[in-house]
């Protein structure tokens, strides 16, 4: 199945219609350019020039840059390198109390309070976009959710070189 | 040509003959054919050696014939068998599944319903090849067995699997299972999915890969015990037949075609097929996904320290139910749950088959749409559901009555893992965040005070659950759950016929229970009872989770609210039914107060243990929203107008969440945006994450400090305690993260 530029970029929009994702990007088979095409709108879209490898999340990337393999918010704050959490660099708002909770669902409708259960909320440094949450007891560890392994990905699945050369 | 007994007008009236060991193909024994199937697979990674698949290359029209007249049978016997007899469960949301498996016990092909089971009749084969059936027990023609031994081939006690062999030629061709979900088992208490189980000893009747009939007809001694052993003998007996009806159809249909197409055509078609799935599956993860590794960990809450009957039970468990997953260069998945909580005195304790069924029944909904659904998908995913754990304990002791209370949190985050990876790759659509948990709402039972006959209460409209938001969409609105996806609510007034004594006041949008985000998770619904014309009534309610949420959001998007309960005793409903009045909604929790006078008992569990009711007494439950997607602030305004006007969410949540404020028209449902109020307020929420939030350094030096006080809630320090206790390597893992001694335990003293 073949899908054009547009319709990826309404599906990363979220604008495309049920129709047209129904009939066009859901079945199978797939279209085999989709991530370069991917690529191709997310770098034109963002203020930097530094070659985007992988997407992360809407508003994070790997980038290949100057100082290497980095984890680059869409605002152009880097937060760390590639291998690393890049949670370990975001500020953090953790809710645990009912009146902290109670801002986001009606009583009864949170964790209680006696089970020390947090939900915490990463946030972009610089521009405080929101970039993950998470539900997780008190005194859980902070997950490195994704760990890409870009060169096998380029080199082997692609068969096309890193686009950084490492 | 197949064994088949005399008949005298249609009904079996002669024996089959008897067939004599070995009587696996080619005069091996089952054992022998076994033991073969797995060496070649460790040899050489393909399914029986398979490295090319020669008739579906040389013969691809026939090839792919003969696999869509197989599924065709499986498919026609479901839908057949359910119509000639079957319980209402069965008929009315398809409660029921058959598949067909290799004489060593590997799946072929499924029908649709509970997919689940695609692997589980799998163990229950290979458990009586393992344990010599074929020599002690003996393997005949027209042979019928039973199983629903969780820890030998089972998802929970519920699912009955009824097990027939196929025979061509005194050889066995083949196995056809056919698994229903009952509505009653005979357990401790009324129910299909125990609450109070704390072991095998209350949780029911148990079939450990029984011979229960031969020559096609169950034994006499069979049909006794099992109507005697449970609350519902009818529904139970139209079950069975449903089950041996649909086998028998499998076995004739299977006997036509290798009639047509020859013995060795068929056996050769069954190596291929299997191998067909495990490749298609690699070839699938090398399309969508991303090469890496993938982290993620769900949690389920056992709030049973107020609640619990058993006194080992009574207390609040967390259970820990992590997942790391690779995708390997060479399109391999792995899965590995390595730091799962221990099992526990509770009915959510799962098998290994449980565990790889769930895998299985997610794997078809992602990546697996289409292609040959078999057990090649089961070869190609390397899974490590540790032994001694929760999701493997290996002892048949334990309770495993209410098994997907560890399976269904566990794929909340495996379905993150491959979505992570999907997006990674440019599928945003693809991406599911997740799912509400169905629970089992309510259960229990009651006498007809007319008739002094016993009626069940277990609800099925429960397979109507908020579903997870993707990365391009809103989740789907209470019309999903992950075990059976192509369940439906089901008709009130069937419900209500079964289910005498508790009909319906109303079924009703449930604001606020879908998971925030850019694009939300699908709305759950709530819906009121009331106690009419009975005696005797006991319920138990059982929507999870209560206490805590059991997964996370993605990319930015918020889980879904947590469960409540509620139910209203001693009320005024019989003096309001005579003013033509009655409550309709707990939209908000805490309104139903407003309609209704009454013994109210609120919590905050999800749960309720069986509870007696009285006559018009209130019942309440509701379902679950899906999981979030992405910052609330990017979500767009029409969307949040569309959430206010059709009740997804109501205006103080949307305005703290979302930042938009504005004024609703209750009457006429239209929400106008004041954009200078939204402006002002989506400012201090911004403002409020930089005031509020600090560094996740500073973050971790707090939280370790709190880890070496232990300041944590007996819940939570028992969560850590019991993997402590496992030993396993993800407490090194959690000692160096914290920076803690390498003696540092978590203990409940």
């Amino acid at each position: 199945m073949s899908t054009d530029k547009s319709q990826i970029e309404k599906l990363i929009d979220g604008t495309l219609p049920w129709p047209e994702l129904r009939d066009d990007v859901l079945p199978d088979p797939k279209d085999p350019e989709r991530f370069e095409t991917t690529i191709e709108i997310l770098q034109e879209r963002v203020d930097w020039d530094d070659r985007i490898l992988v997407p992360l999340n809407d508003h994070l990337y790997v980038v290949a840059g100057d100082d290497g393999r980095t984890v680059k918010a869409e605002c152009g704050h880097e937060l760390c390198s590639a291998d690393e959490n890049w949670k370990l660099e975001c500020d953090i708002r953790a809710r645990e109390e009912q009146e902290e909770t109670a801002e986001l669902y009606p009583e009864l409708m949170t964790p209680d309070p006696d089970w020390t259960f947090q939900i915490r909320e990463y946030f972009c440094p610089e521009c405080y976009s929101l970039l993950d949450v998470e539900a997780v007891p008190a005194g859980y560890p902070i997950l490195q959710k994704f760990e890409p392994d870009i060169d096998t990905f380029y080199e082997e699945w692609l068969d096309q070189p890193v686009p950084d050369g490492q | 040509m197949s064994q088949e007994p005399e008949t005298t007008q249609g009904i079996a009236s002669d024996e089959y003959d008897r067939v004599e060991p070995p009587i696996g193909w080619d005069g091996q024994t089952l054992q022998e054919m076994l033991d073969e199937s797995e060496q070649l697979l460790e040899d050489t990674g393909r399914y029986h050696g398979r490295e090319r698949l020669e008739m579906k290359e040389d013969e691809p029209f026939q090839y792919e014939r003969m696999f869509s007249r197989l599924r065709g049978a499986l498919v026609n016997a479901r839908e057949t068998a359910l119509h000639i007899s079957a319980s209402a469960i069965v008929r009315e949301i398809g409660e029921l599944a058959f598949q067909l498996y290799t004489p060593e016990g590997d799946c072929i092909a499924t029908s649709t319903g509970i997919i689940v089971h695609v692997h589980t009749g799998s163990l229950a084969i290979k458990y009586m090849i393992e344990e010599g059936y074929e020599h002690g027990r003996t393997i005949q023609p027209g042979d019928i067995f039973c199983n629903n031994d969780n820890d030998l081939g089972n998802v929970h006690t519920a699912d009955v699997h009824t097990l027939i062999p196929i025979f061509y030629d005194d050889e066995l061709i083949a196995w056809a299972d056919g698994v229903t979900h009952e509505v009653d088992i005979g357990g401790s208490t009324r129910g299909h999915d125990q609450l109070a189980s704390t072991t095998r000893y209350e949780d029911g009747l148990y079939a450990t890969c029984e011979k229960i009939g031969e020559n096609d007809e169950v034994y006499q001694d069979w049909r006794d015990r099992a109507e005697r052993g449970t609350r519902t003998p009818m529904f139970w007996d139209l079950d069975e037949k449903c089950r041996v009806a649909g086998a028998h159809m499998i076995r004739e249909a299977l006997t036509d075609l290798v009639d047509e197409v020859g013995v060795e055509r068929y056996k050769e078609f069954t190596r291929e097929a299997i191998e067909e799935g495990r490749q298609t599956l690699e070839s699938r993860v090398q399309e969508r996904l991303f090469p890496g590794t993938y982290r993620d960990a769900s949690f389920m809450p056992v709030p049973f320290k107020q609640e619990g009957w058993n006194p080992v039970s009574q207390k609040d468990m967390l259970n820990h139910l992590p997942v790391e997953m690779e995708v390997g260069g060479d399109g391999g998945l792995s899965l590995d749950m390595t730091g799962a909580s221990p099992p526990g005195p509770h009915p959510y304790n799962c098998s290994e088959g449980s565990m790889q069924g769930g895998l299985w029944v997610s794997l078809t909904q992602c990546l697996l749409h289409d292609g040959k659904v078999n057990d090649g998908s089961y070869f190609a995913v390397d899974a490590n559901f540790p032994e001694g754990s929760v999701v493997n304990p290996q002892d048949p002791s334990l309770s495993y009555h209410t098994a997907w209370g560890s399976i269904m949190p566990t794929y909340q985050a495996v379905w993150k893992n491959i979505s992570r990876a999907f997006f990674a790759r440019g599928f945003r659509e693809e991406v599911n965040t997740g799912y509400s948990e169905s629970g089992d709402t309510m259960q229990g039972g009651g006498f007809n005070e007319v008739t002094d006959e016993y009626f069940p209460i277990a609800p099925f409209d429960l397979s109507c659950q908020g579903m997870g938001a993707s990365a391009s969409r809103d989740g789907l609105d209470y019309a999903y759950t992950m075990w059976n996806p192509e369940t439906d609510m089901g008709d009130i007034e069937e419900w209500e016929l079964i289910e005498q004594g508790l009909p319906f006041l109303s079924r009703h949008i449930k604001p606020n229970t879908a998971g925030h985000g850019k694009y939300r998770g699908g709305s759950g619904w709530e819906t009121l009872r009331v106690v009419d014309r009975s005696y005797d009534m006991s319920l138990y309610k059982h929507v999870r989770p209560g206490v805590t949420n059991s997964t996370s959001g993605m990319h930015g998007g918020y889980p879904q609210a947590t469960n409540y309960s509620v139910r209203v005793h001693n009320t005024d409903l019989e003096e309001q039914f005579e003013d033509a009045e009655y409550p309709i909604s707990d939209k908000v929790p805490g309104d139903l107060e407003e309609d209704v006078d009454g013994d109210v008992v609120r919590t905050e569990r999800g749960i309720y243990f069986p509870t007696t009711f009285e006559n018009h007494d209130l019942v309440y439950y509701h379902m679950g929203g899906g999981p979030g997607y992405g910052d609330p602030l990017d979500r767009p305004f029409d969307l949040l107008k569309e959430d206010l006007e059709k009740e997804i969410y109501t205006p103080d949540i949307v305005e703290n969440v979302y930042g938009v404020v504005g004024n609703l028209d209750e009457e006429e449902r239209e929400f106008e945006i004041d954009h200078d109020a939204t402006e002002e307020r989506r400012e201090e929420i911004r403002e409020q994450r930089r005031e509020e939030s600090q560094s996740v350094r500073s973050f971790i030096d707090e939280e370790r400090e709190r880890l070496v006080e232990g300041d944590l809630s007996d819940p939570a320090r028992r969560m850590y305690s019991g993997v402590f206790d496992r030993g396993d390597d993800w407490c090194d893992d959690f000692r160096e993260f914290w920076d803690l001694p390498e003696n540092f335990e978590i203990n409940m003293g």
